[in-house]
């Protein structure tokens, strides 16, 4: 029996393919990807994100708890709403999950975590809160919903559907976040864009999408969700780091803090590890497609493509690599696609931000 | 859509036109491109290249996933439409219309052992359940 969001009727009245993602039934599109992903560019896309779990960490002491469980430091966060993006690491360094963590006031930090790990996460969270005796209360949110508005005409969008919550939006942030009531606008995102994701209790989702529906959003299924994500060089757990990556081998050094003297889970073994790869983005010159899996040939050794497909903005196949330390931007390498070895190029990702190819 | 009765069919979604010369014009169906989503991209067999029944002989690519196509008989690739290769959102539009490549068939009677209309609308069915 798959899991299901709020929205999953309001999905599926609007005639989205649905698909089992990790045990959720998710709309992947709700027509055609590549319309769905150039809206999300132009004009403003709504995903349903609610299979992500929001999770409430209240008690005392929040911060210290936070400070050894997370890779990033969230000495970082002073003023309330600030997010910060982290992974949360395992003895051995590996990431068990890529997180955002919204601090409130020092008694509630809110945490998102993904849907797939979400269960392991909460799991790991609570040995750890009874390891350490820091007796604070989890709690997980699976009473509200999570609906990301994003595009250069988000903020516009979600004003028309939600009167009063300009007052928000006309001020908040990049990578921050404000409570109204049950009510949480953060402005964070996933696609590259400028955006908000608001989490609503889940009896109130369906009207709040078709609100704004009818402020101009676009229902955009999971398949733009990936292809925007990669087009804006975010990592996606799972595929381009998990429990065997280190962090640093992902792309994510600049979220790991080993600056703070902070005793944080997975640091010792980070410290003592020697970095041998990096990731890479990748610019196919021949035709065809970068597919995760494939085998990357380089002058200092073999890599692997952790994540690839079609950028719809830049009409070529782009990828995020795993190589060997010691290639660097511009220098071409051979990806093995079937019987085939096609030429790519390295390069510096994010490969488009705010509508623009940075390529 | 419904599934032109003058075309034979494949088990893995290929459809076959029998053409008045006996050569044979072969594309994916639109139930295919539509498990498939946005065509992305088309590779299809060079011409000349002989090939047997159910081989891997093109590959057809969405956003999402890349899905082998096979030869629906065996022989030989005399044709390929350069039109899908470079605007393979052809096969979004119109599967039946947007053809990969011509075969002469090795044996003139092998398309007889192919799927007819009613065959393949089942078999399409049984897969949606």
């Amino acid at each position: 029996m798959l899991k299901t969001t709020p929205l999953n009727a309001t999905h599926r009245e609007l005639g989205a393919k649905m698909v089992d993602f990790g045990g959720w039934d998710m709309p992947v599109n709700y027509g055609s990807q590549i319309e769905e992903h150039h809206a999300v560019r132009s004009g403003c896309g709504l995903f349903d994100v609610s299979h992500m779990l929001p999770l409430d960490i209240r008690g005392d002491n929040v911060r210290g708890f936070l400070r050894r469980l997370v890779a990033n430091n969230v000495d970082k966060l002073q003023v309330s709403g600030k997010a910060l993006y982290s992974c949360m690491l395992n003895e051995a360094g590996g990431v068990i999950d890529d997180l955002i963590i919204y601090f409130m006031d020092e008694s509630w930090f809110r945490l998102v975590v993904n849907a797939g790990t979400a269960d392991k996460d909460l799991a790991w969270m609570e040995k750890m809160n009874a390891e350490w005796g820091t007796k604070l209360t989890l709690t997980p949110r699976r009473d509200l919903a999570m609906v990301a508005i994003q595009g250069p005409k988000a903020a516009e969008v979600l004003n028309h559907a939600l009167p009063g919550v300009d007052a928000i939006t006309s001020t908040l942030k990049p990578f921050n976040a404000a409570a109204m009531g049950e009510m949480f606008v953060a402005r964070t995102g996933y696609t590259g864009e400028d955006g908000f994701e608001v989490m609503i209790l889940a009896k109130a989702a369906p009207m709040f999408w078709r609100a704004l529906m009818e402020a101009g959003g676009r229902p955009i299924g999971l398949g733009a969700r990936d292809t925007l994500r990669l087009e804006a060089g975010m990592n996606l757990y799972g595929q381009d780091m998990d429990e065997t990556t280190s962090p640093l081998e992902s792309g994510l050094a600049w979220t790991v803090d080993l600056k703070a003297e902070r005793d944080f889970v997975g640091r010792r073994a980070l410290e003592a590890s020697e970095v041998t790869k990096q990731l890479v983005g990748l610019v196919l010159l021949d035709k065809g497609v970068l597919r995760s899996h494939q085998k990357v040939h380089t002058k200092n050794g073999d890599g692997e493509i952790t994540s690839g497909t079609f950028s719809p903005t830049m009409q070529q196949s782009i990828a995020l690599a795993r190589i060997p330390l010691g290639i660097a931007p511009g220098e071409t390498v051979e990806v093995e696609i079937r019987d085939k070895k096609l030429t790519a190029k390295v390069v510096k990702y994010p490969f488009v931000r705010n509508g623009k190819i940075l390529i | 859509m419904s599934i032109p009765a003058d075309l034979k069919y494949t088990p893995s979604h290929e459809w076959v036109r029998v053409e008045t010369d006996g050569t044979l014009t072969v594309g994916i169906t639109h139930h295919a491109q539509d498990l498939l989503g946005d065509m992305v991209f088309v590779e299809n067999p060079a011409v000349g290249r002989t090939l047997a029944k159910g081989e891997e002989c093109a590959v057809v690519e969405s956003v999402k996933a890349a899905s082998d196509v096979y030869a629906p008989v065996a022989g030989e690739v005399v044709a390929t439409n350069g039109d899908v290769e470079s605007s393979p959102e052809a096969i979004n539009q119109d599967a039946y219309a947007a053809w990969m490549f011509k075969l002469k068939p090795a044996d003139a009677g092998a398309v007889g052992e192919l799927l007819d209309a009613a065959a393949y609308q089942k078999l399409v069915e049984s897969e949606a359940h």
